[in-house]
């Protein structure tokens, strides 16, 4: 669990810390991950099996966000020619 | 120290080796490599963690799936190395600042109980009355389709939702300005010739 402490923090490193969108969103990546591990330790540790099925959802979740997400990136980029965080401020059409 | 603790270490040491160098890596490539082989990472300590059918899950999604999805995208946009200053500017002290914070709360929030869960420590030695098939494939099913029915069915729900959004969001900016009536024409920028090759080569559908 200081192992997925760890990896939630780098994760949030990154995400704060970086500027291009498909690392920040691999970061949120490894934040969903780092808690679906601490889930899987908790399940070991209690000997529940509960814990694998919120894995099971969050794995969905996680892959639901990260299509969506990516096809806004795709979309940022046509539109303003960058995925550079900085450089996608404004909020007019 | 038993074989399995060393092995513990090892991957979680790998894992954080990996996460870092993704999070710090120039090059957007390699940050997805470096992710795949951090998820690739999760999944063996999923097996020490005596959670055969996640692990496979894990690989299949996560090393599957969402690493196409992101090289996909990659491809797309192009890639272009940033300079090391770039790469760590920007609401540096915020973003450090707080990573420091939160991550010593969550070490000192979970440090006690920490051993028990590595596996071959004495704790989880002692605690040790899994049985046989604890985490396969069965004993999930029968949990998720009866205990976790209604959550399972609202997550497939939103899986087709987001599969949707995500189409309509890319075709939408496909059909562009070029065709919604009344889209203002100096919103567009500098993005020149590549839009142009989108919006003609799908210029005749409404």
């Amino acid at each position: 669990m200081i192992l997925a402490a760890l990896l939630f923090s780098i994760g949030l490193a990154g995400a704060t810390m970086r500027r291009n969108m498909i690392v920040v969103l691999m970061s949120i990546e490894l934040m969903l991950n780092s808690v679906n591990v601490t889930l899987i330790a908790v399940a070991r540790a209690l000997t529940d099996v509960s814990g694998h099925v919120f894995v099971f959802f969050s794995l969905s979740v996680a892959a639901a966000e990260v299509a969506v997400g990516l096809a806004i990136v795709v979309a940022v980029y046509r539109s303003f020619g960058s995925v550079n965080m900085d450089d996608v401020s404004a909020m007019h059409g | 120290m038993t074989a399995l603790q060393l092995l513990f270490y090892g991957v979680a040491a790998a894992m954080v080796l990996t996460a870092l160098a993704m999070v710090l890596s120039r090059n957007i490539v390699h940050a997805a490599l470096l992710m795949v082989g951090h998820f690739l990472l999760t999944a063996l300590l999923y097996v020490l963690l005596r959670a055969p059918f996640i692990a496979v899950v894990q690989v299949a999604v996560y090393a599957g799936a969402i690493m196409v999805l992101f090289l996909f995208v990659v491809m797309l946009v192009g890639n272009r190395p940033v300079e090391l200053e770039e790469l760590l500017t920007g609401r540096r002290a915020i973003g450090i600042a707080s990573v420091v914070v939160l991550g010593g709360l969550l070490v000192y929030a979970v440090w006690d109980g920490a051993p028990a869960a590595v596996p071959g420590s004495a704790q989880a030695v002692a605690a040790e009355s899994l049985p046989a098939d604890f985490g396969s494939p069965g004993d999930l099913a029968d949990l998720m389709f009866r205990d976790y029915l209604l959550p399972l069915e609202v997550v497939s729900a939103l899986l087709l939702v987001a599969m949707l959004g995500a189409v309509v969001v890319g075709r939408q900016q496909l059909a562009g300005p070029a065709n919604g009536p009344g889209a203002p024409d100096d919103a567009i920028g500098d993005d020149g010739p590549d839009r142009g090759a989108l919006t003609d080569a799908t210029g005749d559908t409404p």
